[in-house]
């Protein structure tokens, strides 16, 4: 018996190429297509494609010309302490605001989600640093951090503490541009969060109460599992993150000091367009992608097989 | 001794009365059905003996103990809700053992009961599905299955059948009536489905406008309503209401049921009136008859009914089987009726 076509599926037998066939309306078809392929190939594809070769070639110099050099500029790369200080500082980074940046979005969205006065004022103040950019949080942040004046400082001096200069000092500094990090993100993360809590229908925590179960047994039994696909989503997004937004470390280090807060895409940059390193760049940008899709990868199937999707 | 007693219990949201300070109790194993039309409170009742609801005023006693103000879990009750409310990401079998699991029963025993439960309720083949993986009746049955696990005392029920359809919801009332029983479970179930009420209760509380109408058995409520509201409420077609002679200056409804109406010849009957419609039920025809004065009446006629629409007809009855009502209260007249001076019957 044939089994009735459903419209989520394509129609099976023969295998069709799209817009296969002749006449005008094929024609008309990639015509429409053509903006967004050429913007798509353009600004995404080609470069990416380009920067995979260049990584295999050398920078070109005056006169002369870039060259094939097979995997030297990794080698290079390897022997960079910098790079490595870059990717150190960058796991630390991504080990330290993650987990906060989650773990504050959740305690913030169970807290907002309840039946509390004001709540709706509450979710819009949590909700504000995602508003605004990056560059302006760094400013705010900056001001917090100014020694003797600065926000910090201030109300350290009330308790008699003496003025700190937590950017310029390097075992302070990378911890010091975390906490913007963790700031500015977790109020985004909230978002998915809330949506997510009320996805979850309210008997449910009825019926966990009548079966005996308090409201951290509930938690541990019915919401965190409930928001696993959620927790999957935010902390693909979050790894990404932190390996890609360095706007903060622009506006308030550099970096430095001594490139304690040198993370792998603001290192990236010095390479590629401020000592013009096209090869030792486009071999960083290789290593960055490939770390990325790992973790994603690793995340996707470690977490896949245990994640409910509703 | 009552295994639920209810004193008194008011409920109101933002100043309105949802429960209006009502009364009742249920006997130990006795299945009470809370009746009553869409938004009469029964939820709110239900709600409140669970605990998921605070009372405004009025108590509760499950036993002896007043359980008012007591969390839900201390309340030695389980609940089937109207949507069932399984945790989706968890099997049959977790669904089922998550309160024993919980209260942290030993593990052997959890696997007994659970063995037990799911032989009870026919969920054997389906212990390791999820929630989604089941069809409606399949995961009524393990809302039921977890709510028999607990082993809890009382069991209270809001609307379990509404979801199912009409051959599934019959074969779940007989089930879950045999449960109950088989068990000697006390039971408090909630539903506008007065046919559920009828077939499944030991006790019915008819509730209107967060007030108990009538309560009593089934049969009790059928054959001699209180009230107005209990009349047309319950049966099915309702019961015909019709202004009958004043008596002393009381304006007075009478009704009968249509299955006590007969059809007769245009000049035997009571009434006169035009046949409007014919609904062929199989065992029984309903034959609407538009009475004088505007009355619409119901006529249960065993079979297939012999009557034509637009055909003048009488209605005939037995005057035993007319009720009297005060038409200003809605309330029974128990005196019997002596005004309607109508010709008797000759059959
Ligand atoms: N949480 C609530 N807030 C405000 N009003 C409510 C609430 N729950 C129920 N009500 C009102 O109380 C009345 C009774 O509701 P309910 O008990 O659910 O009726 P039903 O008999 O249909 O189950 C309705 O008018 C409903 O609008
Ligand atoms: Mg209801």
């Amino acid at each position: 018996m044939r089994s009735p076509t459903r419209l989520d599926e394509p129609p099976r037998g023969r295998f069709r190429w799209p817009f296969a066939g002749s006449g005008r309306r094929t024609v008309e078809a990639w015509l429409l297509l053509l903006p967004s392929i050429v913007l798509f190939a353009a600004f995404t594809h080609v470069p990416f494609l380009r920067t995979f070769v260049d990584a295999f070639h050398s920078t070109p110099k005056g006169r002369r010309p870039s060259h094939f050099v097979g995997l030297d500029n990794w080698v290079d790369l390897a022997h960079d302490p910098i790079f490595w200080k870059a990717l150190t500082n960058n796991t630390l980074y991504a080990l330290g605001t993650i987990p906060l940046a989650v773990g504050l979005a959740l305690a913030m969205a169970l807290f907002v989600n309840g039946r509390i006065p004001g709540r709706a004022a509450l979710r819009m103040a949590y909700f504000t640093p995602t508003v605004l950019p990056m560059i302006a949080v760094a400013n705010i942040w900056l001001f917090f951090y100014t020694p003797d004046y600065g926000l910090f400082d201030q109300i350290g001096g009330l308790f008699g503490l003496a003025a700190t200069n937590r950017l310029g000092d390097p075992s302070t500094a990378l911890i010091a541009v975390m906490a913007v990090a963790v700031w500015k993100e977790a109020g985004f993360f909230m978002i998915f969060y809330l949506a997510a809590l009320q996805q979850i229908p309210p008997d449910l925590r009825e019926a966990a109460a009548i079966e005996g179960a308090s409201r951290f047994t509930f938690f541990r039994r019915v919401t965190w599992p409930l928001l696993a696909p959620v927790t999957l989503f935010i902390l693909v997004n979050a790894v990404i993150n932190a390996f890609r937004t360095v706007d903060h470390i622009f506006m308030m280090t550099g970096g430095g000091p001594d490139n304690a807060t040198n993370l792998l895409l603001f290192r990236l940059y010095e390479l590629g367009f401020k000592f013009w390193d096209q090869a030792q760049a486009s071999a960083l940008t290789v290593v960055l992608i490939v770390v990325l899709a790992s973790v994603a990868l690793v995340q996707f199937v470690f977490a896949g097989r245990k994640v409910h999707y509703r | 001794m009552s295994a639920v007693r209810i004193e008194g219990l008011t409920k109101t949201f933002d100043g309105r009365a949802a429960v209006d300070g009502i009364d009742f109790e249920v006997g130990s194993g006795e299945l009470c059905v809370l009746l009553g039309p869409s938004g009469c409170g029964k939820s709110t009742t239900l709600r409140l003996v669970a605990g998921l609801e605070e009372p405004t005023a009025g108590r509760i006693f499950v036993g002896d103990v007043d359980v008012a103000h007591l969390p839900p879990k201390d309340r030695r009750i389980s609940m089937v809700f109207q949507s069932y409310a399984l945790f989706p990401h968890l099997t049959v079998a977790q669904n089922i053992v998550f309160g024993l699991e919980v209260r942290g029963v030993a593990k052997a025993v959890r696997a007994e009961r659970l063995a037990r439960v799911a032989a009870m309720t026919g969920l054997e083949p389906y212990l390791a599905r999820k929630p989604n993986q089941l069809s409606g009746g399949q995961r009524q049955r393990v809302a039921l299955a977890r709510a028999i696990a607990g082993e809890q005392p009382i069991c209270l029920m809001d609307e379990p059948l509404s979801n199912l359809d009409a051959k599934l919801r019959a074969e779940m009332r007989l089930e879950i009536r045999a449960l109950q029983q088989r068990l000697g479970m006390t039971m408090l179930y909630v539903t506008h489905d007065q046919i559920e009420a009828m077939t499944m209760a030991d006790r019915v509380v008819l509730m209107n406008e967060g007030r108990i109408e009538q309560q009593g058995a089934p049969a009790d409520l059928y054959e001699r309503p209180a009230t107005v509201f209990t009349a047309r409420f319950v049966g099915s077609p309702a019961m015909n209401l019709f202004p009958a002679a004043e008596g002393a200056g009381h304006p007075v409804l009478a009704g009968v049921r249509p299955e006590h109406v007969r059809l007769v010849e245009p000049t035997a009957g009571r009434l006169v009136g035009r046949v409007a419609g014919l609904e062929y039920h199989g065992a029984d025809t309903v034959v609407a008859v538009d009475a004088e004065e505007g009355v619409a009446f119901a006529v249960r006629c065993p079979g297939r009914a012999r009557a034509a629409i637009g055909e003048r007809v009488g209605l005939a009855w037995d005057l035993a089987h007319e009720h009297h009502f005060d038409a200003a209260t809605g309330r029974r007249r128990e005196a019997h009726f002596t005004a309607s001076q109508r010709e008797p019957v000759t059959a």
